[in-house]
């Protein structure tokens, strides 16, 4: 068999995402994704703009979010406070992560 | 084909209500939900939970999972010909493909349901694969082979599984809980539809000797009172290789002494910087010529630490 290498593409890329490819990647609707929006859990590069355009770290929330819409059958509402929660979890994850980095350990 | 207990994996019996199903799928779906759950084989777990609640939610499906029988888990079977007649397509690849994507080809009672035959475009699965890496690789970037399975639809609309091989290179910069983005490279779409993306969960293992946040490292740096006091210079390792760090007179223990961009490196700019925290250790065990010394420490220095402590007591008194 031949194995090809297969080059991989950085989340947080500069790159930006059209609503309609937003949609594509992650199975959401771009309805749903209004939604989202508004709920302030995913945010466009410029908010004010008409055409609005996501980086690619709102690919990971959009993905999540469309398994939390599946796998619990959760409405955009649910999506958005699960979303929101989870995000606290995270930022509170990281900071005891960073703290924990810093303690320092047992002396052998 | 394994036969799988689609019931005992929900926890329920066979005669269990619709209701008594949901239910049951909601608890175990909080608990292991891998965007939610920390249990280490949540990812494995839910999966299997989601297989068994996607045929039994659906009465149909759950009608033809009950009447391929009762089996051991893990053993071999294979439908009865009655039951492929009433329930499978025409051409289904039993000895190559596993319950789960049986029950995703049904549509229904009587219904077939081979993607080939449909005309709207169907886009691939994506799929997400945890990648665990080292700290080395981390800095260096590193050559994963990935050897994945996924069902596929062949030209006769018959479900398959596929093993797939490829390598991919993690750049040098990945770090804990990051994702990265392999194009096309998840299910095949059928009728059209663009193939799955594949996406890599970045986990660092942890290492012996560091500590990593983001692409900050931390290191314990053991010293004793008297480098402490007098300060010295110490070889202090570092993922580019070992640097001498000169640890200034007066270091206090918690201090920590930052090693500007030894940490790991940034995906496109820069690097994280290594952080040394200095732990100060006394011995426990001291000759009688050390004990002496400290003696005579203990006597001539003025350094008071707990002056504050007095202060305190006269302004009570």
């Amino acid at each position: 068999m031949r194995v090809e290498l297969t080059e991989v593409l950085w989340l947080d890329e500069h790159h930006e995402w059209s609503l309609t490819e937003l949609a594509e990647v992650s199975g959401l609707s771009e309805a749903e994704l209004h939604e989202l929006v508004d709920g302030n859990v995913i945010v466009p590069v410029d908010p004010g703009a008409t055409q609005r355009t996501f980086c690619s770290e709102c690919i990971v929330t959009a993905r999540t979010a469309r398994r939390l819409r599946d796998d619990f059958e959760l409405d955009a509402q649910g999506m958005v406070l699960a979303l929101a929660l989870l995000d606290r979890i995270r930022d509170l994850e990281a900071q005891l992560r960073n703290l924990r980095a810093q303690l320092p350990g047992r002396i052998r | 084909m394994k036969y799988k207990d689609y019931y005992s994996i929900l926890g329920v019996e066979r005669s269990a209500s619709q209701a008594e199903i949901k239910k049951a799928y909601r608890k175990l779906a909080h608990k292991f939900h891998p965007d939610v759950s920390k249990e280490p084989d949540a990812e494995e777990r839910f999966k299997e939970i989601a297989e068994a609640y996607n045929a039994l939610k659906d009465p149909e499906k759950r009608a033809a999972y009950d009447e391929l029988g009762r089996q051991r888990p893990g053993q071999d079977f294979e439908p009865t010909p009655d039951w492929q007649q009433q329930y499978g397509e025409e051409q289904f690849a039993f000895d190559e493909s596993d319950l789960a994507d049986l029950f995703a080809s049904l549509r229904g009672r009587g219904q077939c349901a081979p993607r080939s035959r449909g005309r709207i475009p169907i886009p691939g699965q994506d799929y997400e694969v945890t990648v665990q890496i080292a700290l080395e690789d981390a800095f260096t970037g590193r050559e994963v082979a990935l050897d994945l399975t996924m069902p596929e639809y062949d030209e006769n609309g018959v479900v398959r599984r596929v093993p797939h091989e490829f390598k991919t290179r993690i750049p040098k910069g990945a770090i804990d809980g990051q994702r990265l983005r392999v194009p096309v490279k998840g299910g095949k779409g059928s009728n059209g539809g663009r193939d799955g993306d594949l996406y890599l969960n970045i986990v660092l293992r942890p290492h012996s000797l560091f500590r990593i946040n983001g692409h900050d490292l931390y290191l314990d740096l053991p010293l004793t009172p008297w480098e402490a006091v007098l300060g010295t210079t110490v070889e202090v390792r570092t993922p580019s290789g070992p640097v001498r760090l000169k640890v200034p007179p007066g270091t206090q223990a918690g201090q920590q002494l930052r090693l500007s961009r030894r940490g790991l490196p940034k995906p496109r700019t820069g690097e994280g910087h290594l952080f040394a925290i200095v732990q100060i250790a006394v011995p426990r065990v001291i000759s009688e010529q050390e004990r002496a010394l400290f003696k005579q420490l203990a006597d001539s220095s003025t350094f008071n630490l707990r002056g504050h402590f007095q202060q305190e007591a006269r302004n009570e008194s």
